[in-house]
């Protein structure tokens, strides 16, 4: 069954892909140019083109996502790859529930042997299958959320010419992710991590004819391999130190560690703490974290559902999987932990406040994303393991559902992305109101909505923690809180209501999705309900140690959540409803009761604002500092480097030397006998004088 | 078993092929070069087989030379026709035959000029990379070694592009500057030894004064084979002039010749020099790691691209070997071989288009997805492959190299691994601007994709990619008895030789 669980994917991937190449029709090289241009749709323009724009819309023309595209009716072989891909996952999906009953409800964990992988030497890596609690719980959000935007991309993709290409895909997705979660080792971990990355990078680039699209996955690509950097080198370090890249034998080593030094580069450093932190480096690019975040907003070119699959619920999570997967790795490198910590909380914070000055409806979310993600990391970096993985798993119902959601808004307004565009729609698509409101009220941790539950039990143990760095977090933690419900209903006050924004016959047309959208849709909304309900006993309550069983480690001196459970004052509990609540509030007030008030805000504190709605400037920067660098460098080398030096004074400077010394040759037989005597002469003193001194 | 002599018959058959075509095929008229073809893919095809067979009568348990065939050939010089493989070796017998046939096909219609010489002289040359990689005895190994050079020179000076003369006699000095010192240093062995029979060779001491020169001297030959930094400037010239066949065997064999050369003489023969030396060699595969990446950044012109990647890469295959232990070694071999089939591969995506075409330069592509998918398809999957994909044979490969370097020297390791970072950087790039994007120019939207032949050529490759990177064990279990003898030879002769001298060489550790 934990063959099937994983492989269906893989089978439905390959089915998807061999009718992508050799099922469709053919297209006729001469028609290529006109019907499918997806940025040729571009150029012809959409409604809003003729609509004035409010102000900043420097990058936001070329920012729609999803260009119309007028396909015929699907064929036989779409049709086929669509029932494959998603009857696999649905199967999957509904095997990993099964799972989870088994495994993490009933205690079960096991492994399963594939095969041998790499073994040289001492190292010695097998193909396996881990179940253990933490495996079954990431099948679950992995399988059900994909399953749900397997269903939802029948509808959302169905005007596009290349859907088997994308089913496919989603699919080779789905069997990397779960090969990352179910390794038994860290290179089969890092097989997954880089199997994501590939699926990111080819979602991404879908439309592969918009240059935003190419440029956004190579990024994508990039800013994650520069983290693999520090992930593989973590993994060497790991196996230097244990002998063994395999979990178990290297959670049995790693007390031993303990207080020991490695040489690295050329100091003499804590073990342990360095590789944790190398290892986290590969975290930070998967996960977006601060300073390896940059990607992840332009990864938002992919269509909608990629977004919400892999760049919400799963993929990005997959960093904070990892720290937790190595918790008796983490948890005896405390610095390590702080760093992690302090990462995760910046990133909360400063995620936080750009997504309050974005206008593109799905980078606000992606933002969002990143926020929470930061909350997850920080939890783990106060050794609230349990609770970030609570996190991760309503997050990834609530995010999901809001991705979801606004695609249903993006498909509804004849692919429009922007908010300034928006507006007042509310009554022409009730159910996806409904559901982005659930979303919403979810993600800013109102009671009893899931996200109430695992956010406010991470400020807690953040508050409650032993971790020097404890209460910086919870400090960053309630101020990110107050942004995001801020920015959520900001979201859904542009979005929904307020005066219609787009042209009248954009509004006139706006319609609620077709019902194969709207099932997922409230799937996940029921996920978004009652995730944190229905599950929070047995991941950060009473049933908690029995539940992750030996999945997790927390040293009884770390144990936050524990501490939490006892002794939090009041108003810690209290403080993230009541910052969320005056962040409803505000943005009420701010785009409901007096809608010039951003617009003067924005103005009065300018700097601010364009630093902000910048990004920080992260991106000038790194292109500054890495990307034209490099290029200039790369440039430099080659034409004076290999050019002029080695080749102008090697080879070429060679020949050309030779040239000139065989036309002074030349000159000197000059046929003077006494030349010719001469130069015997000279020759004859240096081999005497030779033979002397070494003869 | 070996009743026979599987080694030389898989290294003479090419030779076999060749007195076919000039017996029977004369003439110029258009069904004599279809047979000159046809005899050509057979030969090829039948000394791959034959050389399949090598593989199923090798021992992996046994560390030592296997399917030896000795015979006296200058006995009064203690010269002998001396052939044999071990793990080391065996397998690059296999890419090289396996390399081949795919060769001819690429040339099927690429090739219009002078058939009958073009496909003589890759027979030639498969002899002679064969012949090789068995030979046990200096004298026949320097002569093969050295004659591979003469088709190659042809292939590229006949056959080749624009500017085809520079490049061959460019790529002719170089190599040839380079065997001339090993020649030297063969000599000066053999006055020692009293033989050329390389096995023995093997087990003498050398003085440790003498050990650095010749080390150097062997060093001169490979490190322009490899190409290493700074003497890398050939390959991309070579690359780019030679026809795509050419380049595939360039790229797939002939550089690797460098590394066995270390792997063979350098290492086990002269280790004392070579524990001297191993940071020299660490410097230029890390100059060459990073710099040849930027500068496979800047290019314009796609073989350039792919020619200095390689270069790169063979960085990644000298760091490994020199980290001296199993895993090092083990990834630099799998590296090679990896990378013979990745890089050939490359190689014949560019051919692909270049077919269409008749233009290598980047910037007329872009957009080819559209028109041509199953070659999008190869050519994505070969590009991650040379990036290190896992599941891929790049990534066993470059993954045992960094973790031998990491134990051995973090500097080392953490230096070498930018080059992740910068390989798929100019990788993704090229790949963007070739497939991806609008279709804008009405030839490249015309192209056709691939057609039957080429689907035939890529469908090994990407089988054995894919084979190599999910269970490589097939290959690692061959290699992993010879590594872990010549690492053993290795610290044993030096330990002997630090015991012998005191505390002087330890000193000048």
């Amino acid at each position: 069954m934990e063959v099937l669980v994983v492989f269906l994917p893989l089978l439905a991937f390959l089915v998807a892909g061999s009718i992508a190449l050799f099922g469709g029709p053919k297209v006729e090289p001469a028609a290529a140019g006109h019907g499918h241009g997806h940025g040729d749709a571009h150029g012809h323009g959409h409604g809003h083109d003729d609509h004035a724009h409010v102000s900043h819309d420097e990058h936001h023309d070329d920012a729609h996502d999803d260009h119309h595209v007028v396909a015929g009716p699907p064929t036989a072989g779409d049709r086929a790859a669509q029932f494959v891909t998603a009857g696999a996952v649905l199967i999957s999906a509904v095997l990993s529930w099964i799972l989870f009953f088994d495994v993490a409800v009933g205690g079960n964990a096991r492994t399963i042997e594939l095969m041998t992988w790499i073994r040289s030497g001492g190292l010695d890596v097998s193909w396996a299958l881990r179940i253990d609690q933490l495996t079954a719980v990431m099948l679950v959000v992995v399988n059900t959320v994909s399953a749900c935007v397997h269903v939802y991309s029948l509808g959302y993709m169905a005007e596009d010419p290349q859907k088997p290409r994308f089913m496919g895909y989603l699919s080779l997705f789905t069997f990397a992710m779960l090969m990352l979660v179910t390794a038994d080792n860290l290179v089969q971990l890092f097989f997954g991590w880089e199997g994501v990355g590939l699926a990111s990078y080819l979602l991404i680039n879908f439309w592969y004819e918009k240059p935003s699209a190419n440029n956004a996955a190579i990024k994508a690509f990039l800013v994650n391999r520069v983290g693999d950097f520090g992930f593989a080198l973590g993994i060497f370090a790991i196996f230097v130190l244990a002998g063994s890249v395999q979990f178990d034998a290297i959670f049995a080593k790693a007390p031993e560690l303990v207080g020991q030094k490695i040489h690295f580069l050329s100091w003499n450093v804590d073990a342990l703490t360095v590789t944790c932190l190398l290892l986290f480096m590969g975290a930070m690019g998967k996960s977006a974290q601060l300073g390896l975040h940059t990607w992840l907003p332009d990864a938002m070119e992919g269509p909608t559902p990629v977004s919400a699959l892999i760049h919400a619920a799963t993929m990005v999570t997959a960093g904070v999987f990892m720290v937790c997967r190595l918790s008796p790795v983490f948890e005896y490198a405390p610095t390590a932990l702080e760093v992690v910590a302090v990462v995760g909380a910046l990133t909360a914070f400063v995620a936080a406040t750009i997504g309050f000055t974005q206008f593109d409806i799905k980078r606000v979310i992606a933002y969002s994303t990143m926020s929470q993600l930061g909350y997850m990391f920080f939890a783990a970096g106060v050794s609230a393991y349990g609770a970030a993985m609570f996190h991760l798993f309503t997050h990834a119902f609530f995010k999901a559902l809001l991705f979801l959601g606004a695609g249903s808004v993006i498909h509804a307004l004849h692919h429009e992305q922007d908010m300034r565009n928006m507006g007042g729609v509310w009554k022409k698509i009730p159910f996806t109101y409904a559901v982005m409101w659930i979303g919403n009220l979810a993600l800013a941790g109102l009671p009893f909505f899931a996200g109430y539950y695992s956010k406010d039990m991470i400020l807690e143990a953040a508050y409650a923690s032993a971790s020097p760095v404890g209460k910086f977090a919870f400090a960053l933690g309630i101020a990110a809180a107050f942004l995001t419900a801020f920015y959520s209903w900001r979201l859904l006050f542009m979005t929904f209501h307020g005066k219609p924004r787009m042209a009248k016959s954009v509004f006139d047309h706006a319609h609620e999705s077709p019902i194969v959208m709207l099932i997922p849709l409230a799937v996940l909304a029921l996920g978004a309900l009652f995730a944190g309900v229905g599950f929070h006993n047995w991941f950060i309550g009473h049933d908690m140690a029995h539940f992750w069983g030996k999945a997790i480690l927390v040293l009884q001196d770390n144990n936050s959540i524990e501490a939490a459970h006892h002794h939090t004052p009041g108003w810690v509990k209290l403080a993230p409803l009541v910052v969320g609540l005056i962040g409803i509030a505000l943005a009420y007030i701010a785009y409901m009761a007096m809608p010039g008030l951003p617009a003067k805000a924005a103005a009065t504190f300018r700097g601010v604002h364009q630093f902000l709605y910048n990004k920080w400037y992260f991106d000038e920067l790194y292109d500054f500092l890495f990307v034209r660098s490099a290029k200039y460098l790369g440039y430099g080398l080659w034409k004076s480097g290999d050019g002029a030096v080695i080749d102008g004074v090697g080879p070429d400077g060679l020949a050309a030397a030779t040239r000139d010394v065989a036309a002074r040759a030349s000159r000197l037989q000059s046929g003077y006998v006494y030349h010719y005597a001469f130069a015997m002469v000279i020759g004859v003193v240096l081999l005497v004088a030779w033979l002397s001194m070494f003869g | 078993m070996a009743s026979w002599p599987l080694l030389s018959f898989t290294t003479f058959l090419p030779l076999a092929g060749v007195a076919l075509i000039l017996l029977f095929c004369r003439g110029n008229s258009p069904d004599v070069v279809r047979n000159v073809r046809y005899v050509a893919l057979w030969t090829t095809l039948i000394t791959f087989v034959l050389s399949l067979f090598i593989w199923f009568n090798f021992d992996p348990r046994n560390p030592g030379y296997q399917l030896v065939e000795k015979a006296a050939w200058i006995p009064e010089f203690g010269i002998s026709y001396h052939m044999g493989v071990d793990g080391i070796s065996m397998l690059f017998v296999i890419l090289s035959t396996f390399l081949m046939p795919l060769c001819i096909l690429s040339s099927w219609e690429a090739v219009q000029l002078r058939v009958k010489e073009y496909m003589i002289a890759f027979l030639v040359l498969e002899t002679l990379m064969v012949g090789m990689f068995c030979a046990l005895d200096f004298v026949l190994f320097y002569m093969f070694f050295e004659g591979v050079l003469i088709p190659m020179f042809l292939i590229i000076g006949v056959w080749g592009g624009a500017r085809r003369v520079y490049a061959a006699f460019k790529f002719f000095l170089y190599t040839l500057l380079g065997s001339v010192l090993m020649l030297l240093a063969i000599l000066a062995m053999y006055f020692v030894a009293g033989t050329t029979d390389i096995p023995t060779i093997t087990a003498t001491h050398f003085p440790r004064s003498m050990q650095l020169w010749l080390w150097l001297a062997f060093f001169a030959s490979f490190a322009v084979k490899v190409p290493m930094w700074p003497v890398h400037t050939w390959l991309p010239d070579a690359h780019v002039e030679a026809p795509t066949a050419g380049s595939v065997i360039l790229a797939g064999v002939l550089l690797k010749m460098g590394g066995y050369g270390f792997l063979r003489f350098n290492i086990p023969m002269l280790p004392e020099a070579t524990e001297y030396f191993a940071p020299l060699i660490y410097t230029l595969s890390i100059v060459a790691v990073i710099y040849t990446s930027l500068v496979a950044l800047a290019q314009e012109d796609m073989k350039k691209l792919i020619a200095y990647s390689s270069v790169a890469h063979m960085g990644f295959v000298t760091i490994g070997m020199f980290a001296l232990n199993q895993q090092g070694i083990e990834g630099s071999i799998f590296t090679m071989l990896s990378h013979g089939i990745v890089s050939g591969a490359l190689f014949l995506c560019v051919g692909v288009v270049y077919d269409r075409l008749h233009t290598r330069e980047i910037a007329r592509y872009g957009g080819l997805v559209k028109n041509m998918p199953k070659y999008a398809v190869i050519f994505l999957f070969m590009t991650m492959a040379s990036v290190g994909l896992p599941g891929t044979s790049g990534f066993v490969g470059e993954f045992l190299v960094l973790l031998g370097a990491f134990r051995d020297n973090t500097w080392v390791a953490f230096l070498a691994a930018t080059g992740m970072v910068l390989g798929a950087a100019y990788a993704l790039w090229l790949f963007r601007r070739v497939v991806y994007g609008k279709i804008t120019k009405a030839d490249v939207r015309s192209m056709l994709d691939l057609s039957p032949r080429e689907v035939a050529i890529f469908l090994p490759l990407v089988a054995v990619v894919l084979w190599m990177g999910v269970y490589p064990s097939s290959f690692l279990n061959v290699t992993s008895a010879s590594v872990g003898q010549l690492i053993q030879t290795y610290q044993t002769k030096l330990a002997a030789a630090q015991g012998g001298e005191g505390g002087v060489s330890v000193a000048a550790r």
